[in-house]
């Protein structure tokens, strides 16, 4: 009996190894494309030190030290670049935020199925369309003789060029990503809010509390936890203003409220090629993105029972 | 008995259907305003009175992009791209994150796979960089330019991982002693197990690859090999701004050819219709997509 037990033990172990090996084939397919895709270019930031002549290649290359960096702070162009990207993502996230958390409130009052089923269907919508197709919806409905504009000249406000004046340009940015996506962001706060126990806001009612007080007190605590796990989620994206959505809708004319990191890294790596100086402010970007990954992923670690990665 | 409260709480919630009305109008109305624009006459869209109805009803912009080559090339080259990144990445990702679903001990090596994805995940090389590798490997102006590079989507392979590690273990235990290998027990265990999170994962492709304008920006040097999206954008590019920019000459005749603002609607219109085709499935996966999509401890 003894003897059965130990013979079945090498089998499995001898399955064991099989399937260990198994393993390691089944990863090696993808493990070649993070290789290639992720890892070669992780050593090509090396041109950020150095200065890349294509001809030459990194190997050929010569070093010049942190010359690109101290470059790139002493133009004026990056530490503004630097600010807009920050004021449009900052923006983002907390009028993104917001409104999503506003809509979901609101449209969990919503009783008739039909009315909330199709509104919901509308405003999801926007989220999955390329900011290519939304640019020249947004172009269309703001253009001097759009229909915005011919509205605010019937009110008597005169026309406004959104997308080409430095004062609306921002706005305009934030605005038009919130429109975007707060539907979609709406889901995982409408969700948090259907898992909140009815029994709460039937105590709070019998009590007294009125709509606001059951809001304040009953639906936004319960629904806390996500909000700081979404918190910490979006503070990931606080490099990245958004470069689909910038690409297609500025203009020479509002480079300076509207230029962010990763319009400049294209334009200067990819038009002007400037590589090396390109790609020494995406390492810049890079690394302080790192850092906020690894902070909010840190962060929500502590404050909700769920991690991003 | 209507009481004063009564009417107070119906007039909140009549306050409170009034603004999500308004919401879903602001989204619905500049949607609107594009499909209008698209069935009016280009006259009348050159004009500005388009609103949200078609002025001077007509399908003549559609009629013109039917025997638009350039646009059917773009079209194609989309529908291929989507197809063919869909099916690589399925594979990969199933693929890896079956083994990744494993335990330290079950699958030795493990954390130092899953460490190399997250750091992938956390650090990237930048633009410049990966775009010298994909010139490097000839692959610009293929379509192999926008597939390649995202082969991997690491944050799906997590997801599809998290997933398989909620499968009960005694279903691929009693698939073991029935002799499967880790194959069969991925194909006849798992998989048919995960239809939720496989459907998520390949609506994110279809969506992310369908919309992507950029692969083709940077990748593709002809308007030839623009993939759809690419192809839009470059109508809505001034003349000056190719000069600018030192472009090809067949952008700029391409841009010549930029005629009046109906067609370029409907064109917008007609790339959407795929994504409108699958939307109801996308509805239907959308908390799935987003409650997997965070490791819960």
């Amino acid at each position: 009996m003894g003897k059965k037990v130990a013979k079945m033990g090498g089998a499995a172990r001898a399955r064991g190894v099989s399937s260990q090996r198994m393993y390691h084939v089944m990863m090696l397919p993808g493990m070649l494309f993070v290789l290639i895709f992720c890892y070669i270019p992780m050593f090509g930031v090396v041109m950020a030190f150095q200065d890349y002549v294509p001809a030459k290649g990194i190997l050929g290359s010569k070093f010049v030290g942190l010359k690109n960096f101290s470059y790139m702070f002493s133009l004026p162009d990056v530490s503004r670049i630097f600010v807009n990207t920050l004021v449009i993502a900052i923006g983002k996230i907390i009028l993104g935020t917001l409104m999503a958390i506003v809509f979901a409130i609101l449209l969990n009052e919503i009783r008739c199925k039909l009315f909330k089923k199709t509104v919901q269907t509308i405003v999801y919508l926007p989220h999955f369309l390329s900011w290519v197709v939304l640019a020249a919806v947004v172009v269309n409905m703001v253009n001097l003789d759009g229909p915005l504009n011919q509205l605010l000249e019937l009110v008597g406000l005169g026309k406004i060029n959104f997308l080409g004046s430095n004062v609306w340009f921002r706005p305009m940015i934030i605005a038009t990503d919130v429109w975007k996506e707060f539907g979609y962001n709406s889901i995982v706060y409408l969700a948090a809010i259907t898992a909140i126990d009815p029994g709460l806001h039937e105590a709070a009612a019998m009590d007294g509390a009125t709509w606001w007080k059951r809001v304040w007190h009953v639906t936004l605590p319960g629904m806390l936890p996500i909000i700081l796990l979404m918190a910490a989620m979006n503070l990931t994206s606080i490099l990245s203003a958004g470069f689909d959505q910038i690409y297609n809708l500025y203009s020479p004319m509002v480079y300076q409220t509207g230029d962010v990191l990763d319009t400049y890294v294209y334009r200067m790596g990819l038009i002007s090629r400037q590589y090396s100086f390109s790609t020494a402010v995406g390492l810049l970007r890079s690394v302080v993105g790192m850092i906020l990954m690894l902070t909010a992923n840190g962060l929500a670690g502590r404050f909700t029972d769920r991690k991003i990665f | 008995m209507v009481t004063r409260k009564g009417i107070r709480a119906n007039l909140g919630l009549a306050v409170i259907y009034l603004i999500v009305f308004a919401l879903g109008l602001v989204c619905l109305l500049p949607l609107l305003n594009i499909l209008a624009l698209s069935f009016s006459s280009s006259e009348a869209a050159a004009a500005n009175l388009v609103g949200f109805v078609p002025v001077k009803f007509t399908t003549a912009a559609y009629q013109k992009i039917l025997e638009d080559r350039q646009f059917w090339r773009s079209f194609g080259i989309s529908v291929l791209r989507v197809v063919l990144q869909l099916v690589l990445n399925l594979i990969l990702i199933v693929l890896m994150a079956y083994p990744l679903s494993k335990s330290k001990r079950e699958f030795r090596g493990r954390n130092i796979y899953m460490n190399l994805l997250i750091f992938a995940m956390l650090f990237s090389g930048g633009m410049i960089p990966t775009y010298l590798v994909v010139k490097n490997l000839h692959l610009i102006n293929t379509i192999w330019a926008l597939v390649l590079p995202g082969a991997v989507p690491i944050f799906s392979v997590i997801m599809v991982m998290n997933f398989f590690m909620g499968i009960p273990k005694s279903l691929e235990e009693a698939a073991v002693i029935d002799g499967a290998t880790p194959i069969q027990v991925l194909t006849r265990v798992y998989i048919p197990c995960s239809k939720p999170v496989i459907a998520t994962i390949t609506l994110f492709s279809i969506v992310g690859s369908w919309n992507d304008f950029f692969g083709g920006l940077i990748y593709m040097t002809k308007v030839a090999n623009y993939p759809l999206q690419t192809y839009i954008q470059s109508l809505s590019v001034s003349l000056e701004d190719i000069l600018n920019s030192g472009g090809s000459l067949s952008s700029l005749v391409n841009a010549m050819e930029v005629s009046s603002q109906n067609l370029n609607a409907a064109k917008i219109v007609v790339s959407v219709v795929p994504l409108l085709l699958i939307y109801p499935i996308l509805q239907k996966y959308l908390i799935t997509g987003i409650v997997v999509g965070s490791v819960k401890e």
